[in-house]
């Protein structure tokens, strides 16, 4: 990284009527640096790398590229002083090949084969494989990305723009997107980054600029803040660390013994083995990678999926066989995953989901069936209020929610409900840092009362946090239970890995 | 330049503008075609909205007939309605409707000719069953072996046409009838018959039957839980059953219900208006009643609008073919239009039109 700037933006706003984008935005890309553009959803980061990009006019401010004044009219110019932009959702045909879609975004491209031994070199070069004759259609989000960002290299950018790019990447194409924008950047091509997820930008980035309501809020060097400071400085208030009182008592919870279940199609995974004891007051911490059997668990645990009588155990009770409701009755109750389509239904209004699964327990029906839609009201209305749940009022879609709130509201309705038994899905999964935190405190709170929870989670950051205990999930198998303090973040990767001495394999 | 933008939520207004603004559209474009057929465009809307209930000469004749006509595609609307909310797309009403006539009316052709007050009710009863039982086939298959109830509702139909012609040649046939095909007439026969009410009004038992219901029917899908959980069951499977919602109950009762609703229609038909039995007794409700449930949002009193203007165009229809010599297709074009233009109507409750001008920066 040099010291020369590259592009400099000065005092640039925008506004669309009713909304301020951008306010007096001030910041400057060096030469060879990875620059990240952080900010919570709304907060102007699309529309400032449009203007960048020349999709946006600003209303005023000007940008300098190499000194130069620099006011692009449209993407081609832009695209001619140097600077691409990779979007975070693809303009590729799905029935073209991938020379086929490169050729077609080029202002004058070469014949095909020669783009094609073009296309091949670069891929080598930057340790992005793909194969130039392969339909796009059969390609993988991560390698459609590459198509895209290969487009780009092909015009020798100074400044390549990337929107969300890891969004869609699974760990392994992250490692290697990162060590591909490594080599740009010790070749001289500077990057803007834009993303909400501080981890990634930490690992690569060397500035920072953060926005927060359309104005630029500070730069920093993520590598030496700390997360809770940026996450700070993004949602300008500050987190409260989650509290935690320990009150873990000897009476067993709730008991699985010996569950095997196969599942009816090849989408699911097959659970094998799996015994726990979950104390009273306990949270365990359940830590895998996406689709090692997290999902199926939770489902059977719920009472969404039946099994063996004797395999679940509440208090003793066996509930193995019985359904979701008479679960819910005895007071064990879940917040799925999947907040749209499984925990709440997006078209209906708040008081219809929390009828949806509040109905049981909260006596929300009478005996005839007629729906209490009074009460429900006013269970939805508590709801809203105790986990503040941002919304105009309780007959809004929950679909309409963005997803820190509606997170908020299902998680608020289940505890609410006072749950004995607690198991939560991905409680924080794609939720903002205020309503993580708060959501976290809830979890806290709730243990503190007596319940005992499962929390089942990909953020080991949350998972050592939050739970006294801990257990790997791994190809449907699940590790032994350790005590959670003392556990470092390398020693679960390995556990979740499925390796360790923790593993008792049962084959 | 004109933009769609998606709502946050379904707007509620423009559910209840759509309807109308369809039948506006439909009355403008089918003008037009009747124009272009050489008619007074005017003149033939006149005669499809206006005549049938207004002109002198006409009124006293067509006016009953909506309710008669009504009734029964309110009926099997009402049904269909409840599958589908829920996703189950029972398409072989038609089927049920048939097999319900050929059950009530057995019962009563078997008491022929005792008297007795139990002998209507009976029927209804067995007329309800038949549609039931018939609209169980694709239900089980569903169930049990996750078949498509589009396809299978659907063939039934023809099964059931196919037992019609049987039954209206041999078993059934009116042993008095000179060898002719169709049953005995119910209408002459007191216990099973099932009359005009009030007379000059249309209004028969199967027309209150539809009321009845329709007011039943909004009672069980806005308070009680059975009708929530169709709902949900519509919205997301994995909710619905995550909600505790068992997909194979409401599966049959989807469908159970609009078969029974189908079969009653079906019995209040053959019982009154038509008479008997015999090789062209359907002459289309059942499908018909797919476009009344979605003409009426599958809304209950929606449903009940939808019936009354259906029929209305029905009768219209009819009016206009004897006046005007419009042929049978252009009027099944005009109906057709009016489920057309109610379904792109939807657009505007999901998406919001924006007037945008592209402005060159």
């Amino acid at each position: 990284m040099s010291n020369i700037s590259l592009l400099e933006i000065d005092g640039i706003s925008k506004s669309y009527p009713g909304v301020i984008a951008n306010e007096n935005v001030k910041f400057t890309i060096k030469t060879g640096e990875i620059h990240a553009l952080l900010g919570e959803n709304g907060a102007g980061k699309s529309t400032l790398v449009k203007t960048i990009y020349g999709l946006v006019k600003p209303d005023k401010g000007l940008m300098k590229l190499n000194g130069n004044l620099y006011s692009p009219n449209e993407p081609r110019d832009a695209r001619s002083c140097g600077v691409a932009m990779v979007f975070q959702h693809f303009s590729l045909f799905n029935a073209l090949t991938v020379a086929e879609n490169i050729a077609l975004g080029m202002e004058s491209s070469p014949r095909i084969d020669r783009l094609s031994s073009k296309i091949e070199t670069i891929s080598i070069e930057y340790g992005l494989p793909i194969n130039p004759e392969k339909m796009v259609g059969s390609l993988s989000a991560g390698e459609q990305q590459r198509v895209e960002i290969i487009r780009c290299l092909l015009q020798n950018p100074k400044l390549l723009i990337m929107d969300e790019p890891t969004s869609v990447l699974t760990p392994n194409e992250i490692k290697t997107l990162f060590s591909t924008l490594k080599k740009l950047k010790r070749e001289g091509t500077s990057i803007l980054y834009i993303s909400h997820k501080l981890e990634d930008i930490r690992s690569i980035c060397d500035t920072a600029t953060i926005l927060r309501g359309g104005k630029n809020v500070g730069t920093c060097d993520p590598k030496k803040e700390n997360v809770r400071n940026i996450a700070e400085m993004m949602i300008g208030e500050t987190i409260k660390i989650p509290k935690k009182k320990s009150t873990i008592s000897k009476l067993i919870a709730l008991e699985v013994d010996c569950l095997n279940w196969v599942p009816r199609d090849s989408s699911q995974k097959q659970l094998k083995n799996i015994s726990f004891k979950l104390l009273k007051g306990e949270i365990l911490g359940i830590g895998g990678v996406a689709g090692n059997g997290q999902d199926e668990l939770t489902e059977i645990l719920s009472g969404e999926v039946l099994s063996n009588k004797n395999t679940i155990r509440l208090f003793d009770n066996p509930i193995g066989d019985i359904g979701i409701n008479k679960r819910r009755l005895l007071g064990l109750l879940t917040a799925p995953e999947e907040r749209l389509g499984h925990a709440a239904i997006p078209d209906m209004d708040l008081i219809e989901n929390t009828n949806l699964t509040a109905h049981t327990r909260e006596k929300l029906v009478k005996k005839s069936g007629i729906i209490d839609w009074r009460k429900t009201q006013e269970f939805a209305k508590n709801i809203i209020k105790e986990f503040d749940v941002r919304t105009p009022n309780a007959k809004v879609a929950a679909g309409s929610l963005s997803g820190g709130n509606l997170q908020k509201f299902v998680i608020g309705r289940e505890v609410l409900q006072k749950p004995v038994v607690f198991i939560v899905n991905q409680p924080t999964w794609g939720v903002d840092a205020a309503a993580a935190s708060s959501i976290r405190q809830a979890i806290l709170d709730l243990a503190s009362t007596g319940s005992a929870v499962i929390i089942i989670s990909q953020d080991l950051d949350e998972l050592l946090e939050l739970t006294d205990n801990f257990m790997a999930i791994n190809s449907g198998e699940m590790s032994q239970k350790i005590n959670t303090q003392g556990l470092t973040v390398d020693e679960i990767g390995l556990m979740i890995g499925g390796t360790g001495t923790y593993w008792k394999r049962h084959d | 330049m004109i933009r769609l933008e998606k709502r946050l939520q379904p707007s509620k207004k423009w559910t209840s503008i759509t309807p109308f603004l369809a039948v506006l559209a439909t009355m403008f474009v089918g003008g037009i075609m009747f124009w272009a057929l050489g008619q007074d465009p005017i003149e033939a809307i006149r005669i499809i909205f206006w005549d049938p209930l207004f002109n002198p000469q006409f009124a006293s004749y067509a006016r009953p007939q909506i309710l008669v006509k009504a009734g029964p595609l309110v009926l099997i609307a009402l049904g269909l309605s409840l599958g589908f909310r829920a996703n189950i797309w029972n398409i072989g009403a038609e089927g049920q409707y048939i097999i319900g006539a050929i059950c009530g009316a057995g019962v009563g052709l078997a008491f022929y000719p005792s008297e007795g007050w139990f002998i209507f009710p009976l029927m209804v009863i067995a007329g309800a069953l038949g549609g039931f039982l018939w609209a169980m086939i694709p239900a089980i298959l569903k169930i049990k072996f996750n078949t498509n109830e589009i396809l299978v509702s659907l063939m039934l139909v023809y099964v059931a046409e196919k037992i019609l012609i049987s039954v209206s040649l041999g078993l059934m046939r009116n042993p008095e009838g000179g060898g002719f095909p169709g049953s005995r007439n119910l209408q002459y026969y007191k216990a099973a018959s099932n009359p005009e009410l009030i007379s000059g009004t249309g209004m028969h038992w199967g027309v209150l039957v539809a009321i009845a219901l329709t007011c039943l029917t909004y009672i069980m899908l806005t308070k009680h839980t059975l009708g929530f959980q169709i709902k949900i069951s519509g919205q997301s499977n994995k909710a619905a059953r995550f909600s505790g919602t068992n997909p194979s109950i409401i599966t049959a009762i989807c469908l159970g219900v609009s078969g029974a609703l189908a079969g009653l229609a079906g019995l209040f038909e053959v019982s009154g208006p038509s008479g008997q039995i015999s090789i062209d007794f359907n002459v289309g409700y059942g499908f018909t009643a797919i476009i009344v449930a979605f003409l009426g949002r599958l809304n209950p009193f929606g449903i009940l609008l939808a019936g009354l203007l259906m029929a209305l165009t029905y009768i219209g229809g009819e009016l206009a073919q004897f006046m005007l010599g419009l042929p049978a297709a252009a009027i099944q074009a005009f109906q057709g239009m009016l489920l057309f233009f109610l379904l792109a109507g939807d657009i505007l409750t999901n998406y919001q039109p924006k007037f945008t001008y592209k402005k060159r920066l």
